[in-house]
Formats: C-alpha cells, sequence, structure tokens
C-alpha cells in the first residue's frame, strides 16, 4: 500500500505548539507540473480533515478519483501545464506523513505517544517540505475547511511567503459547534473496546465500529437539510415497507452506514483523534491578543475568501469574520458567498460560481505577479 | 441595478471628482467597470462591495478586490475612516435605508461621491401631470410594481438628506440626456428641473461623536 506514496524523510527537529519537538518528520506529498526557473509558480493545496495529497489524478491508494480531480489538472482551473502543484499529507495524518499510526524511533506504532499537534503544527511541516523543494514564495495557497484554515495559518505566519490565499469553506477558530461535533467522534472512537486505550495496532485490532459512527456524524454536518431531502428524502431502502426493525429501513441510513464502512478502510482511528483535536484548538486570533485582524497585517499578497450559503459546519459568518479582519488589516481581499443547498460539501463539488471565481482570481494574480 | 456602458456620463464625473492616489470604495460596483478605471486613470487603490455573484466574478477577474454584500446591510464590515472617498453610483434608490446608507458612508470615507436618477425632471413631472401614471423614462426604465428603486427622489430631496447626515455639499452635476453639464456649487429649482440624473459630490460638514 505504502509503494505508491511519495515520501520525504527529514532528519530535522519539528517544534510543537506543544513543546515538543518532532523528529524524525515523514511528508507523504505529490506534485504535479514543472516548477518554473524562477520558482515562482508554486500551487500549495491544503487539504481538509480526511482529505489526502490525491488532489489530482487517481488517487493510487483508494483507487478513487482525486478529490480535486474536477478543479486541478492539466488544462484545468488549477492548471498543472502552467503552474507547479503541491500537496502534502498533514502532520499527524495517516497517508504517510507522521501520525499515531506511524513507527516510532521504538520501531512500535506511536499511538497515543504521538505528540498533540496544533494547525500551525501542519503548516511547518509544509514549511518544510517547501524548503526541501528550494521554494522561497509560494504563488498561491489554497484549500477549503481546515485546508482553509491552514491556509490562514500560512498568511499568518508566514506573510511573505504567500502571493495568493484563499480559505473557503472556513473558519479562523472553531466554534462549541464544531468542538460538540468533534467530540461526539473521539468518544465514539474511544467507546469502541477495539480501540484499546489507542493501542490498537499492537494488540491486532481495529475501531472500525467506533470510527464508522464518528464519520457518520461527521457526515452529517457536510451534508445540508435541503441536500439530504433531496438526495434521499424518506425514501426506503430495497423495500416497500418499514420493517418495524432497526435495519437500514430508510435510503439515508443505508447511505451513512455505507460512507462509514468505506472510511475504515482508508483512514486511522487515532489519526481522526489527532487531526480533530488540531481543529478544536484552533484559534487564529489567539496568538494576536484576541485581535484577527493583527494576524493579517503582515499579508501584502491577495486573498479571496469562500462560503457557501448553505454550509452550517463552517457557516457563512465564519467566513465573514475573516473577511472583516482582512478589512480592517487593509488586506486586498475580495469574498462572496455562493448560493447553493449542497452544504459544507459543496467547496468539493461542481459548483460554477464558486469555480469561474476561482479563475478569475488566479488568472487575476498570475498577471499580478508576473507569471 | 446599474448598468454597464463603461462610458456613462456619471462615472466621468466620478473620476475627475477621484485625486490620484486616492483610496476608493464603490459601493455597488457592479462589473468593476469605474473601479477598474478608477485605478488605472487616477492610480487610486480601489476596492468594491457588489451583492451580485456575476458581478463579484466579473470583478474578481479584473482584479479587482471586492467584497460580496449589500449597501444596507454590510458597510458595516469597513473600519471608520478607512477611504479617502465613497461611491455610491445609481444605488441609493434602491436602498431600504438610505439615511443609515449614507451616514455609513459619512463614517467610512471623509468624502462620498453619489449618483442618482432625479424624479424632479421635467420629463419625470410631465409624464406624471399628463398621463396620471407612474414615468417610465429611459433613467427609470421599469414600470412601478418591477423597479428595483424602493426610495426615488428628487435633487433637492436628496440635497436635503445629505445635510441631515452630516454632508456639506460641494458639487453636484447635471446630466440630461447622457451628456454632463458643468459643475453647480448648489441645487436649484432650476437644476431640479433640468437634471434627468444628477452627481452629488460630498464631504463631511462634521464629525461625528464617537
Amino acid at each position: 500500500m505504502t509503494s505508491a506514496l511519495q515520501i520525504l524523510r527529514l532528519d530535522i527537529g519539528l517544534p510543537l505548539d506543544s513543546g515538543a519537538i518532532f523528529s524524525p518528520l515523514e511528508i507523504g506529498y505529490e506534485t504535479w507540473g514543472e516548477l518554473n526557473a524562477a520558482k515562482s509558480n508554486a500551487v500549495l493545496i491544503c487539504h481538509a480533515l480526511t482529505g489526502d495529497q490525491f488532489v489530482a489524478g487517481p488517487n493510487p491508494v483508494t483507487g478513487q478519483p482525486a478529490w480535486w480531480a474536477n478543479l486541478v489538472g492539466p488544462g484545468q482551473i488549477i492548471d498543472t501545464n502552467r503552474y507547479f502543484v503541491i500537496c502534502s499529507n498533514v502532520l499527524g495524518g495517516c497517508m504517510g506523513t507522521s501520525g499515531p499510526a506511524s513507527l516510532g524511533p521504538d520501531g512500535q506504532p506511536y499511538g497515543l505517544s504521538f505528540p498533540v499537534i496544533t494547525i500551525a503544527d501542519m503548516v511547518r511541516a509544509q514549511a518544510a517540505l517547501i524548503d526541501h523543494l528550494g521554494i522561497e514564495r509560494l504563488f498561491a495557497v489554497i484549500g477549503g475547511s481546515m485546508g482553509g484554515m491552514q491556509v490562514l495559518e500560512w498568511i499568518a505566519s508566514r506573510p511573505d511567503r504567500v502571493g495568493a490565499a484563499m480559505p473557503i469553506a472556513s473558519a479562523a477558530r472553531h466554534s462549541a459547534q464544531n468542538i460538540a461535533f468533534h467530540e461526539v467522534g473521539r468518544q465514539a472512537v474511544m467507546a469502541d473496546p477495539d480501540w484499546q486505550g489507542g493501542a490498537y495496532q499492537i494488540k491486532g485490532t481495529k475501531p472500525v465500529k467506533g470510527l464508522s459512527v464518528a464519520r457518520m456524524a461527521a457526515h452529517i454536518t457536510y451534508l445540508s437539510d435541503a441536500a439530504l431531502h433531496r438526495k434521499f428524502g424518506r425514501r426506503l431502502q430495497d423495500r416497500n415497507e418499514v420493517a418495524f426493525g432497526f435495519d437500514a429501513d430508510f435510503q439515508i441510513e443505508s447511505y451513512l452506514r455505507y460512507q462509514g464502512s468505506r472510511f475504515v478502510d482508508r483512514f486511522d482511528a487515532n489519526s481522526y483523534l489527532y487531526i480533530t483535536r488540531a481543529m478544536d484548538y484552533f484559534d487564529l486570533a489567539a496568538g494576536f491578543n484576541g485581535r484577527l485582524s493583527d494576524a493579517f497585517t503582515a499579508f501584502k499578497g491577495r486573498a479571496c475568501v469562500v462560503s457557501f450559503s448553505s454550509d452550517w459546519h463552517y457557516p457563512p459568518a465564519d467566513s465573514r469574520h475573516i473577511t472583516r479582519a482582512m478589512i480592517g488589516a487593509g488586506v486586498e481581499v475580495s469574498a462572496f458567498e455562493v448560493e447553493t443547498d449542497k452544504g459544507h460539501d459543496a467547496f468539493l463539488l461542481d459548483e460554477p460560481q464558486f469555480h469561474e471565481a476561482m479563475a478569475g482570481f488566479l488568472a487575476a494574480s498570475a498577471a499580478d505577479q508576473g507569471l | 441595478m446599474s448598468n454597464a456602458a463603461s462610458t456613462r456620463a456619471d462615472h466621468e464625473i466620478i473620476i475627475n471628482a477621484v485625486p490620484q492616489g486616492a483610496r476608493v470604495l464603490d459601493v455597488g460596483c457592479g462589473d468593476g467597470v469605474l473601479l477598474k478605471r478608477l485605478k488605472q486613470e487616477r492610480n487610486a487603490i480601489v476596492r468594491g462591495m457588489e451583492l451580485s455573484q456575476a458581478g463579484v466574478n466579473a470583478c474578481v477577474a479584473k482584479g479587482l478586490s471586492v467584497v460580496q454584500g449589500d449597501a444596507d446591510l454590510d458597510l458595516a464590515l469597513y473600519p471608520d475612516d478607512s477611504f479617502d472617498i465613497v461611491v455610491l453610483s445609481r444605488t441609493i434608490q434602491a436602498t431600504r435605508k438610505p439615511e443609515m446608507v449614507l451616514k455609513q458612508m459619512h463614517r467610512i470615507g471623509a468624502k462620498a461621491v453619489v449618483s442618482l436618477p432625479n424624479f424632479g425632471f421635467w420629463q419625470v413631472r410631465l409624464s406624471l401631470l399628463l398621463n396620471g401614471r407612474m414615468p417610465v423614462t429611459q433613467g427609470l426604465p421599469d414600470s412601478w410594481h418591477e423597479t428595483e428603486n424602493l426610495h426615488l427622489c428628487t435633487l433637492l430631496d436628496f440635497d436635503d438628506l445629505a445635510k441631515q447626515s452630516g454632508f456639506d455639499l460641494e458639487s453636484v452635476t447635471r446630466i440630461a440626456a447622457g451628456k454632463a453639464s458643468a459643475p453647480s456649487r448648489a441645487t436649484s429649482n432650476v437644476l431640479n428641473w433640468l437634471s434627468e440624473e444628477a452627481v452629488f459630490v460630498l464631504k463631511r460638514a462634521w464629525m461625528p461623536t464617537r
């Protein structure tokens, strides 16, 4: 399985927000296109909670299409003929980058001895990769959901290294509701006896039930009432009437069970705990005395903040909060709310208005940066 | 709200009112034609607000920084004194609370430039007098039940509201049949009769207590 992964091993000590120094660091990453001579055409794409580095082309591990295959590729909006596109698995992940399922220095899986990480730590690991690739300044950093948090962290902590920033369906801090849903997911994982206090790899078990329930609950937050109604309504699954039992009578139940069961094949339960924790800890303003606009004052590039009207996971108000702070900081920011009933997942789907705006933003930014 | 012609008479007047290098916010900036010209011809630092997604996309593709928003609700996004000039072209008549919009503009910028259709124009008055029906003219092309214009006013009415909102009149320019006249220092009955559209350049008379 790991043979399909391109992994960079760095014998650096990565200083983490928790105070720990993490070493050695492995980063699973993919690139598409060619870096130009001036090294000025690099686009970093940051993936979401359960995403991975396979943003374009087929995913060699799952065999499924890449998660942004509709946006990234030759001749696509994020044109790999034109840009050098980079996407790396986040720190704490389970697709080649160091995470709780990786083997620690003692040859055993880290499990819960893996340090608790933050969004800023993920960006530190990405910056180490960008350094390794010899790139001083990224033409653009783009990401949705948790990827958007990384975009915000990039421009706050490394403002000179980013030309254009596009945080999509994201937030500058996790709300109580976001934390609440994550906690439900974590408790589901930890309540599974096969979780084994996090040591399931050593014990030879796998908390598939717990992780599956966590995914089911989370998946609901990615959709919207209207989208669920349109896709499933109250339709029954392979039956004409309810069965007076607890099988999946309804299509929505069957769908969620399928989503849950498919997820456990490709995702590590402890990674899910660590990454959701990193998101819960995210509060960009906290590092700037509570003033979010201060996080953006040093950023001299352009920004484009995108939200989706029916997204209740990271609602448009979260993006407005970012936009207002950027305006206050004098950032060249554009912002809009795409009208859609597809909920949070809209950022992954075919949304023509969103895609048109992204194309325009990238083209104008490229012209501006002399690309 | 605004139509797309790139050679709008009100745009010429607005551009002339903007000094080199000024910071300009265009509220209801449409597809960004005016902002683009202000950037090119005045080297202005420009920002826009626009309600329609199509308008925002057109602006973003032009390299403009535009935030999707509604003049009635979203001007609160901008800090006090963040612009030299706030432009509102052919939009005030379509807002729900024109006075609140003007007060926000007063807070955000040192100057305001407002263009609006004039209901005091003689053709409008004559049309109402003779036909007894709400006028439909070149400047006011939609029938009463289809128009987005919620708050139509005359040039004199707007002059009153601007003063009430803390502005002094710097100049008012008459536009009729697509042509602008020389700017005037003050409004008058004659100007009210003869202007199909007017462009007001306003400056703060006093600073609000905050």
